[in-house]
Parts: structure tokens; C-alpha cells; sequence
């Protein structure tokens, strides 16, 4: 196995286009356990902690541009304005040693269902931005999960960076597990409002072989919100919603849940979520006036 | 491959290193630095521990050349830093948990006194207030005990906080 260390993105994508089957390696929180347990034999591990480029957060005209390689304790500490429903996930991953070196760029190259920033990524609609020597790329996170731990990421591509929509309205996060910590999500939501272009967003994990939204749900809440007034909403509609999320949902019985169980989860985790986001919609347009 | 690094202050270099392997086997098998220790190898359990970079990790999910040129600070390196123990054989946070009996069979140990230090270093080593359950119980979330039941941890955590509080304000 040759260990191959770039610090510059050039190098970086050189040695990922020379090593196609090598693995790329940043806060390793997956790929350790995968070498630790025999797993994975790569002919190459290309270490990306000491490209600069993938560190670094900032704003980049109506967008927040975050880099691959910024770990998840540096989001909660300086992006939770600015990505609000991306800094709650972030906030319930594993364990403060883990977020300090797990990163969003890691779990969308591992693509499980239940990674964390997945449904926060589809709700605000962010766009990643993929890089090879032949050039850089923008996918939507919603055409980014092909099927089960596959995604658009090509073989000699590297993930380079997340653009975030500077938020507009309410943006929430919730999941469901055994614990506050160290739990991989029974399933998880985030629900997204964007009162400037009165668009909902939904994403939901560990509810299907890939991360997916609830589009009926979305489009059901658009029409019905108050995007004037923020008007609290009728329990029907409320409820309704809970159940048009949960019915976007195809989960499996596995030893962390039952699909029957996903689904009633998902459906009150979205009506408490929706509940949240009235609640700081009409805060925010008392702020506004 | 080589991997030269720096561990509790010394410059260190470790020969024939596996390029698979871990900052965790190469402490305790090549430097012999047994402090960490390896139970789970997959980020559960907290007990591999260390400082890297200044910040909390486990070592067990660091590649050993992700080391190269970077600062580890183990559970052996506790007790020494300059102005927080001096000379002393033990540092405030391994004095206030065998005071308060939080060790039992120790294996969990020393990753709950590094991510300790490290919590004790965020809030009243900043000058901040000194942290309640609730926020001891986050910090402390990624490290398992299966002998304590937590309890005498805790009650460790806040007489360790108390007293570096007080040699804060102190000083």
C-alpha cells in the first residue's frame, strides 16, 4: 500500500487520476475502520488533510462555498447562521473526537443512508462541487444519490467542496436513535423553508437505499403555508404533511428499526419540525417589521 | 515508511510503519507509549484518545502518515505540561478522578482524562464558567465505562474543574 500525501489540490487530483482504485482520506472515521478490520485493501491512500483548499469556509456571492475537509466541530462553531440545518445535523454526529475529524466531504464520499448531512444538503438545495484533473463540476445533492452507496462521483474525481444557499427562511434537523450520542439514525428529516423564492425543501435518511426528499410533502406545503403571515396551521394540514413525508419514505426492517416504525418516526419528527419552523418564521417576520 | 512526529514534546520517528496502519498501534507497538489503549478500532469507545493538533481524537482512526509533522499529546503527557502540574507526578484531572474513585479497571481511563483535560482547557482553562452535567456528559458522550456507571466520573470532572479554576484565578 503506498501512502501519498499532495498539499495542493493539483497534486491532489494528479494522484487520485494516477490511482483509481486508491482511497481518498481526511478525518478517516470510515476509512480507518475499514482498515482496522480487514475490510479494505487499497493499493493507495491518498491523505487529503494537508491540502489547504478543502479546510476553508467562506462566502462565495449568494452561497456559502464549505470545503470538503472542514469537520463537523468547525460548522457548529462557525456556520450555524449560515447553515443552520447543516450545523443542527451536524451537532448530533457521533461524538465530539469524531466531529472533530469526520467531515461532510467523508460522508458523502461514503454515501450511507444515514450520514447525517445528507438530508440537510437536499432541504436547502446545496450543489457539490466535484474535481478532477480534467476540470470541476457542480452536481445538486438532489441528483447527487444514484442507489445504495452509489452517487455521481466518478472514478478519478475528488469531492472538493459544498455550496450552500445563504438561508432565507427557518431550517430544521431531527433524528431518531438509541441514544444522543454515538447512534447511527434510525432515521432522520430536515425541512427547509425559503421564503424568498417560497419553496419547501425536505430530505430524509435512513429511509431508503439513498438519502431522499418527500416532493409531494414539499409541494403540499407550499401551497399551503402562509408565506405572508407565517399563520400557524391547521392540524389537518399539519398532519397531512407528517404523512406525505413519510409515505416519500421506502425504509427496510433492519436491527435498528422496523420500516413501520421509520415511517411513524418520520412522520412526527416531520410534524414537529414543520411546528419549529412556523414558530421561527413568525419570529422572524416580527423582526423584519 | 517513515512517519516523524511530535509526542508530549519530544520529536519522535517511527520506522517500517505500515501505510494502513494507525496513530494507535504506532504509539503503543512502535514508540512504546501503551497509555492509549485499543479496544474497539472503530471510534466508539474513546479510550485511544490523544490530542492531535491540539484537538481531541480518536488515534485508532488517524493513519500513522496523517501523523507526519504533527503534534500528539497522550495520556502520558497529561502530567507535564509546563505550568499545569510542573513536576508533579500526576495532573489535576488523574488526581481528582483516583480521588473520587471514576477508576475501577482503568481501561477506559485515560481517553476520559485526555477528553477531560480538554474539556476543562474549552471552559474554566478560557475562562469560562465551569461546565454542568449536562455539558460533561456531551463532552464525555464518545467514551464508554463499563465498570463506574459515570457517576464517580462526573463527580471527577467537576472537583478537577473546581480546583484548576481556582489555580486560574490564582495565578
Amino acid at each position: 500500500m503506498e501512502f501519498l500525501r499532495p498539499s495542493t489540490l493539483v497534486e491532489a487530483l494528479e494522484a487520485r487520476s494516477a490511482h483509481p482504485d486508491g482511497v481518498p482520506i481526511m478525518g478517516g472515521t470510515d476509512v480507518m475502520v475499514e482498515l482496522n478490520f480487514d475490510k479494505r485493501r487499497p493499493s493507495a491512500l491518498i491523505d487529503l488533510t494537508r491540502v489547504p483548499e478543502l479546510t476553508e469556509w467562506g462566502g462565495e456571492g449568494d452561497h456559502i462555498r464549505l470545503g470538503a475537509g472542514v469537520p463537523y466541530t468547525k460548522i457548529i462553531e462557525n456556520l450555524s447562521a449560515n447553515a443552520p440545518a447543516l450545523a443542527k445535523a451536524s451537532r448530533t454526529v457521533a461524538s465530539p473526537q469524531i466531529r472533530n475529524r469526520g467531515t461532510v466531504g467523508g460522508n458523502l464520499g461514503g454515501a450511507s443512508p444515514a450520514g447525517e448531512a445528507h438530508p440537510p444538503l437536499l432541504a436547502t438545495d446545496a450543489e457539490i462541487e466535484l474535481a478532477s484533473v480534467r476540470g470541476r463540476r457542480r452536481v445538486r445533492a438532489r441528483d447527487f444519490y444514484l442507489s445504495l452507496r452509489t452517487t455521481a462521483l466518478r472514478e478519478d474525481e475528488l469531492i472538493t467542496a459544498i455550496l450552500l444557499p445563504r438561508p432565507t427562511g427557518p431550517q430544521q434537523f431531527a433524528k431518531i436513535g438509541t441514544r444522543n450520542a454515538m447512534v447511527i439514525a434510525v432515521t432522520s428529516f430536515s425541512l427547509a423553508l425559503d421564503t424568498e423564492n417560497r419553496k419547501v425543501g425536505t430530505g430524509v435518511g435512513s429511509a431508503g437505499p439513498t438519502p431522499l426528499r418527500a416532493e409531494a410533502a414539499e409541494e403540499f406545503l407550499e401551497a399551503e403555508f402562509d408565506w405572508e403571515n407565517g399563520r400557524p396551521l391547521q392540524e389537518t394540514v399539519v398532519r397531512r404533511f407528517g404523512e406525505l413525508v413519510a409515505a416519500a419514505a421506502r425504509p427496510i426492517d433492519d436491527q435498528r428499526g422496523s420500516s413501520e416504525y421509520r415511517k411513524h418516526a418520520l412522520s412526527v419528527m416531520a410534524r414537529r419540525a414543520l411546528s419549529w419552523s412556523v414558530t421561527d418564521y413568525r419570529k422572524g417576520s416580527t423582526r423584519c417589521a | 515508511m517513515r512517519v516523524s512526529f511530535n509526542v508530549n514534546g519530544e520529536d519522535v520517528t517511527a520506522d517500517n510503519v505500515w501505510p494502513g496502519e494507525s496513530l494507535l498501534y504506532v504509539l503503543r507497538e512502535r514508540l512504546g507509549l501503551p497509555g492509549s489503549k485499543n479496544a474497539c478500532e472503530q471510534g466508539e469507545c474513546g479510550s485511544c484518545t490523544v490530542y492531535f493538533d491540539g484537538v481531541t481524537a480518536c488515534s485508532c482512526m488517524i493513519a500513522a502518515g496523517q501523523a507526519e509533522g504533527r503534534r500528539v499529546r497522550t495520556v502520558e503527557g497529561l502530567a507535564k505540561e509546563p505550568g499545569k502540574g510542573g513536576d508533579r507526578s500526576l495532573s489535576d484531572v488523574q488526581e481528582a478522578f483516583v480521588e473520587m474513585g471514576a477508576v475501577q479497571c482503568g481501561f477506559c481511563t485515560p481517553g476520559l482524562l485526555v477528553q477531560t483535560d480538554d474539556l476543562l482547557e474549552r471552559t474554566v482553562g478560557a475562562g469560562k464558567k465551569a461546565p454542568a452535567d449536562a455539558e460533561i456528559r456531551e463532552a464525555l458522550a464518545g467514551n464508554l465505562c463499563r465498570c463506574t456507571g459515570y457517576e464517580k466520573i462526573i463527580d471527577a470532572v467537576h472537583l478537577a474543574a473546581e480546583r484548576r479554576a481556582e489555580a486560574g484565578s490564582a495565578s
